[in-house]
Parts: C-alpha cells; structure tokens; sequence
C-alpha cells in the first residue's frame, strides 16, 4: 500500500503522521511537496496538522489552492481514502470537499490536551476497527477547532452517519461536539484531534493506532467505498 | 534628514544617544586614530552595548566551568552541544526577552522564542523542544493580568505553529517583578554529534547571503534599548514582529541548506542584526567581511546604511556558503519561498567594511568591535547586613490545614494548566513527560534515548543569599532531573539581574556566579551557554537577582523515566535529605510577612551531591514509582502535588512527636534543599533504607499512599487532614480565576 503526506508549507505534523503509519508495518509512506499536482500513485492520503501559510488569512484558505489539491480532488472522487488532521481538516473544509467550517475556539485559545472522544460510526474505512460508543483518548491542539455548519448540513451528517467522532467534553464550543466527520461517500475524512500522536503507551493512549489500521484493511483488501 | 557628520557627533555628543559613554566614544576615537561617522558610531553603539558584549558581567562568565568529556560545544557558538551517546549531540541554549515583553507583550515573547529557536538550528541541530521561564507581579494586578495572557498566547503563538513542543518551564509571580517581567525562553535540537556548524565567516572570497525575510526599519535600537533602565520610558516600536510561519520556513530551509555541506557558517540575526552577525562570525574566522548594503532586500525605499545594519527585523540569517555553491542557496530558498540576497564576501584584511552604491560607508576593524569592547569591573559592596535579617518570625499560631491550602493557591505553586493547555505540548508524537512534572522527557528520535529537560531558579533566596541561592539554582534544576530519570549533563543560563552600575547588584551577581560555578563543579553540569539580561530595574526598583537554570540530561534506557506524582496505593513514601525545620527564604514565610524573609534555605553541597547520587542509582536500580523534590511550599506542598497529579491520598505519620508548634510549621513548609520524597514499594523499603544509610543519605520513611486525604500526625494527635479533592480544586482552580478577570493594558 502508498501512502502520501502532503507537506504545505508551515505543515507541521507531517512527520508524526509518517511516523504513526510506519508503526503498522513496511508500507510506502512518502511525504509529498505541496506543488505535485498528480497523486494518482497512492492508495491514501493524509492531510496533516500544522500551519499551512501560517493560517495568516484563515486556516487552510490558501493551502487549498496548491496543486496538490488537485490530486486529492481527484482521489476523492476516485474513492481512495484521504484524512484530514486538523489543519488538514481545515482544508478540506475549505475546499469544499467537507462541509461546514471550523472557527475560532468559543474559549478564544489555543488548546492543547488529551480529550475523550465517543466513535459515532464504524462502518467508514477509518472507523471500521472501532464499536460505536467507543470512547477513545486523543490530543487535540488548535485554536480553530470549533466546528459550524448550518442546521440543514447538520440534519444532513446526523441522518447519514457521517459524524465519525464527537467529543465527550466539549472543549472549543463545536456545534453538536463534532470531533470530526466523513463526507457523503465515507472516503474523506475530516478530525480535530491528532490520531497520530496517541498511539504508543507512552503517548498517554494508542487509541489512534486503530484508525491507520483500518485506513490499511481497506485499501489492502480493497472492499469497495462508497 | 542629513545624518550628523563625524564632528558633529563628538562636539554635540550625539554617541550618548547611541548608546555609548563619553570614555567610550574616547576610546573608540583612539583605537580608530580617527573620529568615527555616522554608521561607524551606530556599529560600536550596538555591539558595546552590555546587551551584545557582556561588558559589566564578561569577568564574571569566564569563572564558570564550560568543559568535561560530555561537551562538545561550550559557550561562544549560537548554542552549547552536548553529548549524550550513541553519536547524538543535543543543542541548547537559554534567552532572555524581558525588556521587549514587557511592553509589547505578545511580540515581546513571540520573538524571543523565535529568536532561540534560529540559534538552535543555527548548529545544525533539528529543534525538539522548547522551554520557558517566567516572572511576574502580583496577578491581582490587572496589568500584569494583562502582561501575563499576552505572553503565554505569544510564545504559544510561535512555537505552536513552527511546530515544537513546548515541554515545561516555570512561572513564579511576586510584586518584585511587576514592572520588569522576565521573560526567559529556552530552546533544545538534535544533531549528528560530528556535524555542528558553526558561525565563522572564514575562506576568503566566499559569498556572504543574508536569506529570510526582507530588512525593514524594525527593532532599531533593541540591543541598546534592552541595555538602559525602565522600559516603560522606551518605545514601543523598537520591539520586533514575529513572523513564524516564515520562521518555520526558514528552519527547514536553512537545515536542508546546511545538509548540503556547503554551508561554511551561518548565523542568527538576532540583536544588532546585521552588525553583530557579521561582525561576530568574522571574529570567529580571525578574518574580516565586507558588505555591499544596496544589495541586501529592503521592505521599504530610502533604508539607509545605518537601518540597514541597526535593523531587528526577525527571521533572518546571515550565511556563508563555499565559493562556486551559491546556486544551492538559490535553490533552496526559492523552494521555500523565502528571499536570498548575496550581499557581500568574506575577507583576510581584518576589517568590517561596507559599501553602498560604491562608496565605502564605514570600514572598522572587527576586532575592536567584538573583542576590544570594553570590560568593566564594576565596583561590588556587599550590603551592610542581609537583606531580610530583622523581619519578624512567623506566627506560629495557625491553621495548618488552610496554611497548606493557602500555599497551593498560590499562584507560583497552583496548577500551572492554564499556562501550558496553550501551547502545543506534543506536536511531533515524542513528549514522554510533558508540562507539571518536575522535569520534562521528550524522545530523541531514532535511539532509544531520551532527554530530560529542566528550567529553575528562585530569586527569592537569590536575594536573601545570593551565593547560596545560585547554587541552589544549579542544584534544583539537576536534581529535577535525577527525579525524573535523567544524569543531568550540562547546563544554560539566562542571568536576570537589576541595574550593574550599582554596587550592591553586582554584589549580587559576583556572588550569585560564584555560587553558581560551585554548584556547577560539584554536580559535574558544565555552562555550555548563556546569558545575560541586566537593567531590569524600574524606577530605581531592581527586581530579585534571577538566575534562571536550563538543565538538560540525558535518560540512557526509556524505562527510567519517573513520574513525579504517586503511582500506586500501599507504596511506602520516604523522604530522602536532610531533616529541617527552618522557614528561611520560604514561601510560607513571606506570605505571613508580606516580604522575602530570613536567610535562603539550607543547603549543602555535599548533602547535594549525595542525595542526588542516591536517587540516580534507586532510579536506575528500578527501585523508585515515583519521585519528586521538595521545593517552593516546602514537604507538605510537595507531597500534595504528588496526591493530586496521582489521585489518591497519603497517611503520614511523623516519627518524633513534639510539642512545638514552630517544629509542625518547619516540618510542613521548611523549603530546605537536597530533599526528594520517593515512593517505593512496601517490600523495598528496608532495602532502600539501608543503601541510604551505606552513601550516608539521610532517609526515613513518612507513610503510606491510599485513602481519600493527605493526613499528617503524630503519637500525639493530627496536624492536618485534608481531602485530595480539596487540595486538587484549589490547585486547579487559581490561574484560572485569576485570568477570568478583566485586564488593563495601561501599566
């Protein structure tokens, strides 16, 4: 299996992301620069955190121009698995290929701490390996975490499942304790919380091993998305 | 404007706006042979400055021990390096940004971590981890409310998005430091042992590239203005803009350059900008550089040569790279985005020389401005009697329980969540022991190596004893990482200090770094870097002398790491050191008093080392759950820390009953040193006992973990029980309601 990381310029956890994939086995991980346009030669992409162009005008409003969004455009839509991690989350937002937006935190601070999420679906790829009800132990770490979508979207997740993490204890006034969501497909997902640090014992939870794993069953086995 | 000439500045002594003396200019004019111009002036005004040359506290810095088999790199570089094994070095260094914070508080903080941050990579090194030290006045005050929030979101501000984690620090609040917060940033990186890069401009006819961001009229006259008193008479628009998103760009850039091996040296720009970096490396080489100004990026039209070199504007680099490799350094840097402006050559002739349109505008030797600077023995008169001799004993006559509960809200114990929830603690997925522990531990990446990390220093008994209290200051900052796990290695300083042209304050620093050294030698932690923030007086109020610790060692196996919160109920806690009931220097005991009161707390160097051997080898015996040493608040708020972090309680029961009721009050919250409660399993205590006795540690057993209270007693009755719940809402709750409270920018 190939994984992509995409690198914006100001990405900061792409490291950690290959780092948690390389934990599951000997699959091809390659961090990829922003400016490659064609990602038709991997199985799954990550979007990963940080502070692409600083967030200067709003998180991910200028990452999502960069040709590399093409290539994900086009995975999306060829079913392949692409996560968002927080200020990649932010981009798909911005790019329209999730819905809603994610705003200021309600506290008006940056947060950085372990945060219980409750899984609300697990029939999506990156979901799979989990119960619904589950609660996991994730880091979140973002000033612009809070997620807003109309009421209308919102009926729109709910009904269809789409809302894959919530958390337990609301910690940046997210509309419902959205923790993050799936587009209509199940192949995109978006996540406030960081996966990829929760997933040794020493990282206060391993609880985020499982989402890779799962991202890996399906592409591995190749059961059809969508 | 026309800029003053040559005559103009010495008959209108236009230098002392500069920031030079009259006997000052008077040596530059000798050394010159001639009278200096306009920019010649502005370069001595920077780099004589006590900020760029050390000038009052230089005598002093060279006692400190720099070398032992474990340095790699001592002070001198933009940063020490040590070794801790396997072919891995790590790189640190501690700074100041006290005099900027303190008016312009989130730009102050954001860029003293951004100014750290590029000295670190400066080395080669991958940053891993930041730290950062803070002090400031009461937060009852509604402006230092505001000083505070605006500091912490400034750090948190650029070191989040560059993508480091913040991994612990301390901030202690006392009325001292109300006007002049410190604001003390520490930064650590990784690096191949054998591959530091150093800032030498050497091999005559290489490039010379200023990358990064443009030069604009920002941050003239920061050094100088970081060197004069009360910052509240100075501008705020000397204080740089943070940028770091370009800081981030400009790490990897400049590391991926350096990974080519072309790089010959490379330099931060920090304070005095282009003149210090240029001047400095060329220093370095024993050569000399020259720099052709019309070539360097501008922001704005009609710089002239004098902004150019007095500019502070952030995220820029001064690089050499080999002759015939330019084109690297295009490369890279337009891959990042960033601007590179090949804007002068390295020479053999000695001389700064710069150049604009094609006329020489200043040509001085670089060795009068770095190494001929001036160093003052600044007259040193011990006060006449200690500072705090006469203040009053403490009533002995108190409730315990709320005396406890007294000290853990206060703000320099209380939880410290509200602080570090803000920055991003565990950004690159290797913080093993982030924020709250006594020491911080953060995965070197690709060995099974850790490093432990730790920032102390405690004014109060500086003040009160400032031999003792630099000394203390070494040994708390080692023994927090004994605690948790670590063999402390080295260390940086950042030495905040008042005005040195009084003789009762460089009393203190003589005495503070000499304590300072001793403590040093005789934990085997060489200084490897440093520095020196003075002035930090406001009207004619200097702050308590600071010396703040940046200790880092090396965890050798990941299975030594120690928390410092009880793991377990049943075990048996111990405390190891010396029994004392002394309130000296306590916190304790200036709540009572309203002031710093008595002498600073026992210590022993000795007893130091000795406690701190017993708990390095219990550790790597496997013997210790968890330790913690006893520091601010004394026994009773240390062993509380370890009930609330562990969620559970503790049953002590005090061996020597007496009926003294200053004993209980020593007992509880005496803060004298060398001291660590461990707990330990049942089954090893004996063991653990008798190895303390064999290495002549004192040791003796407090109680047991379990139940829902802390509770102290004696065979005669209950000095205190307090429910961990309470103990833990008290503790978690005072930041935050402090910081609820509205602030007021106005100082």
């Amino acid at each position: 299996m190939k994984w992509a990381v995409v690198v914006f310029p100001g990405s900061n956890c792409d490291d950690d992301a290959v780092a948690a994939i390389r934990r599951l086995g000997d699959d091809s991980v390659e961090k990829v620069w922003h400016l490659e346009r064609d990602l038709s030669a991997y199985d799954a992409i990550v979007l990963p955190g940080g502070f692409s162009y600083g967030d200067y005008l709003r998180s991910g409003a200028i990452a999502r121009f960069s040709p590399a969004m093409q290539g994900v455009q086009e995975a999306a839509l060829q079913g392949k698995l692409v996560i968002g991690i927080c200020n990649g989350f932010q981009v798909l937002t911005e790019a329209g290929l999730l819905p809603g937006a994610l705003l200021r935190n309600d506290n008006l601070q940056f947060r950085c701490e372990m945060v219980r999420l409750t899984v609300r679906n697990n029939t999506s790829p990156f979901t799979a390996g989990y119960e619904v009800g589950q609660t996991l132990s994730v880091p979140i770490a973002h000033g612009e975490g809070r997620y807003f979508a109309d009421e209308q979207t919102l009926l729109e997740l709910e009904r269809n499942h789409r809302i894959a993490f919530e958390y337990e204890t609301n910690p940046n006034g997210s509309v419902r304790n959205i923790a993050g969501i799936l587009n209509e497909r199940g192949n995109v997902l978006g996540m406030m919380p960081h996966p990829e640090r929760a997933v040794a014992n020493w990282m206060g939870s391993e609880d985020g091993l499982q989402l890779f794993a799962s991202m890996r069953r399906y592409a591995k086995e190749a059961i059809h998305v969508g | 404007m026309a800029e003053p000439t040559a005559e103009q500045i010495r008959d209108n002594q236009i230098y002392r706006q500069m920031g030079l003396t009259d006997s000052e200019y008077e040596r530059v004019v000798a050394r010159l042979g001639r009278l200096p111009n306009y920019v010649e002036t502005g370069l001595f005004g920077v780099l004589w400055s006590e900020h760029c040359s050390y000038k009052s506290s230089r005598r002093y810095l060279k006692q400190f021990p720099t070398s032992g088999p474990q340095v790699l790199q001592g002070p001198g570089e933009n940063a020490g390096v040590v070794d801790i094994g396997d072919g891995i070095g790590i790189a640190f260094k501690m700074e100041s940004h006290n005099h900027p914070s303190a008016i312009e508080p989130y730009q102050g903080a954001a860029t003293g971590v951004g100014g750290i941050l590029r000295d670190i990579f400066t080395m080669g090194a991958r940053p891993i981890a930041f730290l950062n030290s803070l002090r400031f006045g009461s937060l009852e005050d509604a402006h230092t409310r505001y000083l505070f929030g605006n500091v912490v979101a400034g750090i948190g501000g650029y070191g989040n998005c560059v993508g480091i984690p913040t991994v612990g620090g301390e901030a202690v609040f006392d009325d001292v430091y109300r006007d002049n917060p410190l604001v003390n940033a520490m930064c650590v990186g990784v690096l191949p042992a054998d591959k530091i890069v150093k800032g030498t401009a050497s091999g005559v006819g290489n490039p010379v590239f200023v990358v990064g961001s443009r030069t604009g009229r920002d941050g003239i006259h920061g050094a100088t203005f970081a060197s004069a008193e009360d910052p509240h008479e100075k501008e705020r628009s000397a204080v740089q803009v943070g940028d770091p998103f370009l800081g981030k760009l400009l790490m990897e850039a400049c590391l991926e350059l350096i990974e080519t091996g072309a790089v010959v040296g490379i330099q931060d720009m920090g304070a005095a900008g282009l003149t210090s970096s240029s001047a400095e490396m060329a220093s370095r080489a024993g050569g000399g550089i020259e720099l052709f100004l019309d070539k360097v990026p501008v922001r704005e039209n009609g710089m002239t040569p004098y902004e150019m070199m007095l500019s502070e504007s952030q995220e820029r680099m001064l690089v050499v790279m080999e002759k015939g490799k330019e084109q690297l350094a295009f490369d890279i840097l337009a891959k990042w985005g960033l601007q590179i402006g090949e804007i002068g050559r390295v020479t053999d002739d000695g001389m700064l020389r710069l150049w604009f349109h094609g006329e020489q505008v200043a040509e001085v030797p670089v060795k009068l401005l770095v190494d001929d600077a001036p160093v003052y023995d600044r007259p040193v008169a011990a006060p006449q009697e200690a500072p705090a001799k006469h203040v009053p004993l403490p009533n002995a006559d108190v409730n315990l329980k709320d005396a406890l509960l007294g000290l853990l809200a206060h703000p320099s114990i209380a939880d410290k969540r509200w602080i570090y929830r803000q920055y991003d603690t565990t950004v690159k997925a290797a913080t093993r022991v982030g924020p709250g522990s006594d020491a911080a531990v953060v995965h070197v990446p690709g060995t099974d190596r850790a490093v432990a990390l730790a920032c102390d220093g405690n004014g109060r008994y500086v003040y009160l004893n400032p031999r003792k209290g630099g000394a203390i200051a070494v040994a708390e900052a080692a023994r927090n990482i004994v605690c948790t796990g670590g063999t402390p290695l080295a260390i940086t300083n950042c030495l905040n200090f008042g005005n040195p042209e009084k003789p009762e304050i460089m009393y203190q620093f003589a005495e503070a770094t000499a304590g300072m050294s001793e403590a040093c030698l005789a934990l085997n932690t060489p200084v490897v870097s440093g520095n020196v923030s003075l002035y930090n007086e406001s009207r004619g109020k200097d702050i308590f002398p600071t010396p703040v610790i940046g200790a880092v060692g090396v965890v050798e196996d990941e299975r030594y790491v120690t928390p410092s919160s009880f793991l377990q109920t049943g075990s048996a806690v111990i405390l190891v050191g010396p029994d004392d009931d002394a309130l000296d220097g306590s916190l304790f005991w200036q709540q009572q008093a309203g002031q710093a009161a008595g002498d600073a707390p026992r210590f022993d160097l000795d007893e130091e080392v000795r406690v701190q051997r017993f708990v390095h080898t219990l550790i790597r015996k496997r013997l210790v759950r968890s330790a913690h040493d006893v520091s601010e608040g004394g026994l009773a708020v240390a062993l509380a820390e370890m009930c609330i972090d562990g969620g559970m309680g503790l049953q002590v029961e005090v061996a020597e009953a007496r009926d003294d009721a200053n004993h209980r009050l020593g007992w509880l919250f005496s803060e004298a040193q060398s001291r660590v409660c461990l707990e330990v399993r049942a089954e090893d205590v004996e063991r653990v006992l008798e190895e303390a006795k064999a290495l002549g540690v004192p040791a003796a057993v407090l109680g047991v973990t379990g139940g829902f209270t802390l509770t102290v007693r004696d065979g005669r009755g209950t000095w205190l029980e307090v429910s961990v719940s309470e103990l833990k809402d008290v503790y978690r709750k005072t930041l935050q309601e402090a910081m609820d409270r509205p602030v007021s920018q106005a100082g």
